[in-house]
């Protein structure tokens, strides 16, 4: 068992969330460049303290922890804290409303939404992805039947690009999950937004390709995530990402 | 063609202005998103004063993020104006005559702007940081407890926009 103190974690998030919102992945700055849009490449280009986007986003926070690794304390107040500092030292927005309905703003931009995984081993990734509603707004979830098919599933992914396109920052990465259940099905393909490596089999990798090429004109890349479904399903998610397509991660020491 | 224009916006400078024409802006903007759009519609609907006269001005769909220490303003860049279809057309029949947003508006929305003269323009969406550069003052105008959602009065220099819908109706967008 290993052991680990909140205040890294605290101290992880805190770094990573406004790190976020300053500096893009190199793998997005590389297609942003392919793409060309003169203003997009200015703004991630000027590398100063104001966060590319407004939107510093809901803070989202995946903790890949290890079977063998312990976090003494709490991890949601860890997290909170450090996305506490993150607005405060960063300059970040806060966009959260503490209920949907009567909507008043938290101040801090709490809560984080955490999301944990289990993993083997003894370390703890943490990756904190700032998700701005532009684009959160234009996702979808479609459970579509098995008859549907592969074409129902290109189909799907198509129209909500092209519906997605005009409202959300293009040019946009386009996360598809395909398979799992309702639930587990937007998480994967909110996932899929963040990858740069293609699908590693030949045949979903072959997938994201074609879809990819009839989306050059307002898209930066596709990725799929996957998952074994029911007989009697075919659940189909896709999660827009902007081209301030923000993710930082480190591994605590 | 690039257009310079001032606010307070005049008839004859928005029939000038036509769907994909580029247009930079100097002046005083007012800032207006979800939340304070609500607000002004219930005093409407109420039939009490607005907060902000909005006869020949250009509301600006943005929530800025907070200025760091020695600049105006933080990262300010447009949100998505469909969110504020609902409540435009009777802004625009007070006399409202620009919006600058991103994305699609609705017919009605639409059908407000031809009926009244005006304007909605496009900003480069996701660009806050570039956009800031173009901010020379804020302070806020209107409902400070909404925070980034309140009515913020913005001095503008050059502020670059694309005219999205003219006052014809025709629309342009490079993503339609």
């Amino acid at each position: 068992m290993r052991e680990y103190t909140s205040a890294q974690l605290e101290d992880a998030v805190a770094r990573l969330y406004v790190d976020a919102c300053l500096h893009l992945p190199e793998w997005v700055k590389e297609r942003l460049y392919a793409f060309g849009n003169p203003y997009i490449i200015e703004n991630f280009e000027k590398n100063g303290i104001i966060p590319l986007c407004q939107d510093t986003g809901m803070a989202v926070v995946y903790l890949e922890v290890g079977q063998d690794a312990h976090i003494e304390g709490s991890i949601p107040d860890a997290v909170n804290m450090g996305v506490r500092r993150a607005v405060k030292d960063g300059y970040l927005r806060s966009s959260i409303v503490a209920d949907p309905i009567r909507r008043t703003n938290t101040g801090d931009n709490t809560p984080a939404f955490i999301y944990n995984e289990l993993v083997p081993g003894d370390t703890v990734k943490v990756t904190v992805a700032p998700r701005g509603f532009g684009c959160e707004n234009k996702a979808r979830v479609s459970m579509l039947a098995p008859a549907d098919g592969l074409e129902g599933v290109k189909a799907f992914v198509l129209e909500t690009a092209r519906l997605a396109v005009p409202d959300a920052c293009p040019p946009v990465m386009i996360g598809v999950g395909i398979g799992g259940n309702f639930d587990r099905v937007a998480y994967m393909s909110k996932k899929a937004v963040l990858r740069p490596e293609p699908n590693p089999d030949p045949f979903y990798a072959a997938l994201e390709e074609e879809l990819f090429a009839q989306m050059t004109k307002f898209a930066i890349g596709v990725r799929i995530n996957t998952a074994p479904t029911h007989i009697a399903g075919l659940p189909c998610a896709v999660s827009v990402g902007c081209h301030s397509l923000r993710t930082a991660s480190e591994v605590l020491s | 063609m690039t257009h310079h224009i001032t606010t307070p916006l005049t008839a004859e400078v928005v029939r000038t202005l036509k769907a994909g024409d580029e247009v930079r802006i100097t002046g005083i903007i007012y800032t207006g998103r979800d939340a304070a759009h609500k607000r002004l519609y219930e005093l409407l609907q109420a039939g009490e004063a607005l907060p902000v006269d909005l006869r020949d001005q250009i509301i600006y769909y943005t929530g800025p993020a907070p200025a760091p220490p020695g600049y105006p303003i933080g990262s300010c860049g447009p949100t998505t104006s469909y969110r504020m279809d609902r409540y435009t057309p009777a802004l625009l029949d007070l006399g409202m005559k620009g919006m600058i947003g991103k994305g699609r508006r609705s017919q009605a929305v639409i059908d407000s702007i031809v009926k009244n003269g005006a304007v909605y323009f496009s900003a480069e969406g996701g660009c806050g940081a570039l956009l800031a550069n173009y901010v020379k003052k804020r302070e806020v105008l209107a409902f400070p407890d909404l925070g980034t959602e309140a009515i913020h009065r913005l001095e503008v220099e050059d502020f670059p926009v694309t005219v999205f819908c003219d006052c014809s109706g025709d629309i342009y967008s490079p993503y339609l």
